[in-house]
């Protein structure tokens, strides 16, 4: 095929470059948050712990927290497997909003700031219950 | 969401640090799947259980009665109140025999019988049409027979509302979070749901779990008796052996697992 | 061939302009919809909840299925009159799908989630054979339809190895179209669809508008280029849809009487609702006794040969059968299938402005789709005839 209209191929090509770049566009000059999250777990619920634990060890929870609560919805809502989470002789239920909350009843802290980070927007609020948090 | 095989290694190590072993985690939704699967027609479940309620109309006395009971339900389950009729969501709501069951009205009835409340909800059907229909499996039948919606993974399509011939599924049109009532108050330990999502009743699962009765039945000072109608030294069982009870539209072939005392 | 697209006269760029707007106002209304919830956006109710678009997936699916009544008689039965409109009922398939997968999407609650229909496939369910035999038969329609038009422009006969999906999509078209009739007819309580008449019922009307529209478009491409789809032919595609009609008529005397005849309210509730009212509710009888007379007009207007060969009243019968049957199918048959609900309560459905803003904004990119491959035809055509000369 011949190549004519070479100065409409060349808009195009610039509309092109243009959308291709617009994510960067838009968020020029927006990266306030760049700054890593320093999350703290200091609730009353967790200060008052003798055995600090969560139901992993911290890098994994990290990093497959959502998969954790995947499996635990998949398991209770779907498979009637309520048998709770034994960390060193205290149950936790397999919940967000009963389990979870329950000691890191900082949502703000705890969740908003990280996703806030990374970009991510979960949607598990629309429907559970975010504990209700003392302002300190 | 499938786990990779790492993802899943992972995971399998620190469940069975928690203690609670692999298996759970393994199932995932291929157990979910095969209960799915399971609801087959007029078959008794896997787990043997037949969970039935029975609605004793003589034991309802006032509007108080079944205020109380409507009540205790949407309250805990954090059911969301919207005035306009054609929003409404409901999990249990009473209808005059009439219109519950439009196909045993007669002009000879007693007086102030046809307008007598008769509380309707998910009959929790043997052969459920709204399992049948829904393309992710979000309504599905549990091992005891409980019929359950999964609200996490609905996709607002209303097919089970189409094929429920009893009315008992309602859709979210508005955001539940909305409703004055669950401005004011929320039960902490419930969830709500989301826009453009289905609910309905579930014979309080989460209450089974712990060995409660659904709330209604504890509320409704014995007039609805809950339990396993295939063992028959149950409280249910006994009822339903001596007494004569009519259900919504048997003909249908759903099989529905309420029962009414006339 | 795409670049027959991007070059067109003024009244083509308006054209598509007017499109490009019309979707746009959809998609903002859609998302106004989603967002803002369809208890405000739209006239839906906990009793009605399928309304227009739940219609327009029924109406548009059967236009596309009703390409297998050009697709048919040329490649199977060589009938060699719609040589010229073959690829016009395969390029209408394409836009026709398109609405209806568009219209599913629209009704969807949360449509971000609209993937755990493939995650978590399910085979009881029609709706996920709905979604897949769409799918396919869009697919099917675009190989078969670029493939010969594209050996067409070359100047010859199109490839061997095409005829096999021709042929399945001869077979598949009337699969489609059975399987939306499915997702109504096999639903207990719901007696005004659950007939075994629906499949068959479905195929009459979309062999009724689907050819009725394509004399429409056959009109239309004839007037604005120099491309002739055939007198031949459009008086053939005339005579399927008055048969048709026909058998459509036939079908709804057959519901009327199995519903009067035998008493049984359930049958007859819908029915009434629809054609006289029921307890005072008379929202869609005006509708449906629209409906009716534009069936009866056009089908004596297409039964008598005079009229029918005189292509002014040959399209308004056309247009008389397309919107009998969308009025029909396209609207009444789904919401009066909620009325009365399962208490025997009525509650009546009109759609909302947002939700009509919603369906133009599907028939827009129907259109625009169609527009599109319509002049790719027509270019490819018209650059044959002047060869010819």
């Amino acid at each position: 095929m011949k190549i004519y209209n070479g100065g409409k191929i060349f808009i195009g090509l610039l509309v092109f470059a243009v959308l291709a770049a617009s994510p960067f566009i838009f968020n020029m000059g927006k990266s306030k948050t760049a700054e890593k999250p320093d999350i703290r777990i200091d609730t009353p619920e967790i200060l008052k712990l003798e055995d600090k634990k969560c139901v992993a060890p911290r890098e994994q929870m990290r990093a497959t927290h959502m998969k954790v609560l995947d499996s635990w919805r998949d398991a209770v809502v779907r498979n009637d497997d309520r048998s709770p989470v034994l960390v060193s002789g205290r149950q936790y239920d397999k919940s967000l909003q009963n389990g979870c909350m329950k000691c890191h009843s900082n949502k703000e802290e705890f969740c908003d700031k990280c996703h806030a980070y990374v970009e991510v927007k979960p949607t598990c609020w629309e429907c559970h219950i975010e504990p209700k948090e003392k302002k300190s | 969401m499938s786990m990779r095989r790492r993802d899943f290694l992972k995971l399998a190590g620190f469940t069975a640090l928690a203690g609670i072993g692999g298996s759970v985690l393994t199932g995932g939704n291929g157990k979910g799947r095969l209960e799915a699967a399971q609801a087959a027609p007029g078959k008794v479940t896997p787990s043997g259980k037949r969970l039935a309620m029975v609605i004793d109309m003589s034991r309802l006395k006032s509007e108080s009665d079944v205020k109380k009971i409507t009540d205790a339900c949407h309250r805990i389950h954090n059911v969301p109140y919207f005035d306009n009729p054609k929003n409404e969501i409901k999990w249990i709501w009473t209808e005059t025999f009439e219109h519950a069951f439009p196909g045993q009205k007669h002009k000879f009835l007693p007086e102030g019988f046809k307008s007598k409340p008769f509380f309707v909800l998910c009959n929790h059907c043997e052969n459920p049409s709204c399992v049948r229909v829904c393309p992710t499996q979000t309504m599905f039948k549990r091992a005891d027979g409980v019929v359950v919606h999964d609200p996490h993974r609905c996709i607002g399509c209303k097919y089970c509302m189409a094929a429920c011939p009893y009315g008992a599924i309602s859709y979210n049109l508005n955001d539940p979070r909305h409703a004055k009532n669950l401005q004011d108050y929320v039960n902490p330990g419930f969830p709500t749901r989301a826009i453009g999502v289905v609910e309905k009743c579930t014979f309080c699962v989460e209450r089974l779990a712990k060995g409660l009765k659904p709330a209604c039945a504890e509320a409704s000072n014995g007039a609805i008796i809950f339990g396993d109608a295939n063992d028959p030294s149950s409280e249910i069982g006994k009822l339903l052996a001596s007494r004569f009870t009519i259900r919504r539209r048997p003909e249908l072939g759903e099989e529905p697992n309420v029962y009414y005392i006339i | 061939m795409l670049e027959a697209a991007i070059t067109g006269s003024r009244r083509y760029w308006i054209w598509v302009s007017f499109l490009l707007v019309v979707i746009a106002i959809g998609f903002n209304s859609w998302m106004r919809e989603v967002h803002l919830g369809s208890g405000l956006m739209t006239g839906l109710s906990r009793d009605v909840t399928w309304g227009l678009h739940v219609g327009q997936l029924t109406f548009f699916v059967g236009v596309a299925a009703s390409a297998v009544m050009v697709t048919m008689p040329y490649y199977l039965l060589n009938y060699k009159e719609f040589g010229k409109i073959a690829i016009m009922g395969e390029f209408l398939a394409v836009p026709a799908v398109l609405i209806s997968m568009l219209s599913v999407f629209a009704i969807m609650g949360q449509p971000t989630r609209i993937w755990n229909v493939l995650l978590y496939p399910t085979p009881h369910s029609i709706i996920f054979w709905d979604l897949i035999v769409l799918n396919v038969y869009l697919i099917l329609n675009i190989i078969c339809g670029w493939t010969v038009l594209g050996a067409e422009r070359k100047g010859t006969p199109p490839p061997a190895w095409i005829k096999p999906f021709i042929i399945l999509a001869i077979i598949w078209a009337p699969l489609i179209h059975m399987v939306t009739a499915f997702i109504f007819a096999g639903l207990p309580g719901r007696e005004h669809w659950m007939t075994s008449l629906q499949a068959a019922h479905f195929l009459a009307t979309a062999f009724a508008a689907g050819p009725s529209l394509l004399i429409i478009l056959s009109l239309i491409v004839r007037k604005v280029s120099r491309f002739d789809p055939g007198s031949t032919a459009i008086q053939t595609l005339a005579r399927i849809a008055v048969c048709a009609l026909g058998v459509h008529i036939f079908f709804i005397g057959l519901e009327f009487f199995t519903a009067f005849y035998s008493r049984i309210p359930g049958h007859m509730h819908s029915l009434q609702y629809l054609y006289v009212g029921l307890e005072g509710h008379t929202e869609l009888v005006p509708l449906m006794w629209t409906s009716s007379i534009l069936a009866a007009a056009a089908f004596v207007l297409l039964a008598v040969p005079a009229t029918r060969k005189n292509e002014k009243t040959l399209a308004a019968a056309a247009l008389a059968v397309f919107f009998s049957i969308w009025i029909d199918k396209g609207f009444c048959f789904v919401v009066s299938g909620f009325i009365p609900n399962h208490f025997e309560r009525i509650t009546a459905y009109w759609p909302a402005l947002n939700e009509f803003f919603v369906a133009a904004g599907c028939w827009g990119v129907g259109f625009l789709v169609l527009t599109i491959l319509y002049k790719i035809v027509i270019s490819v055509r018209e650059s044959s005839v002047q060869g010819e000369h």
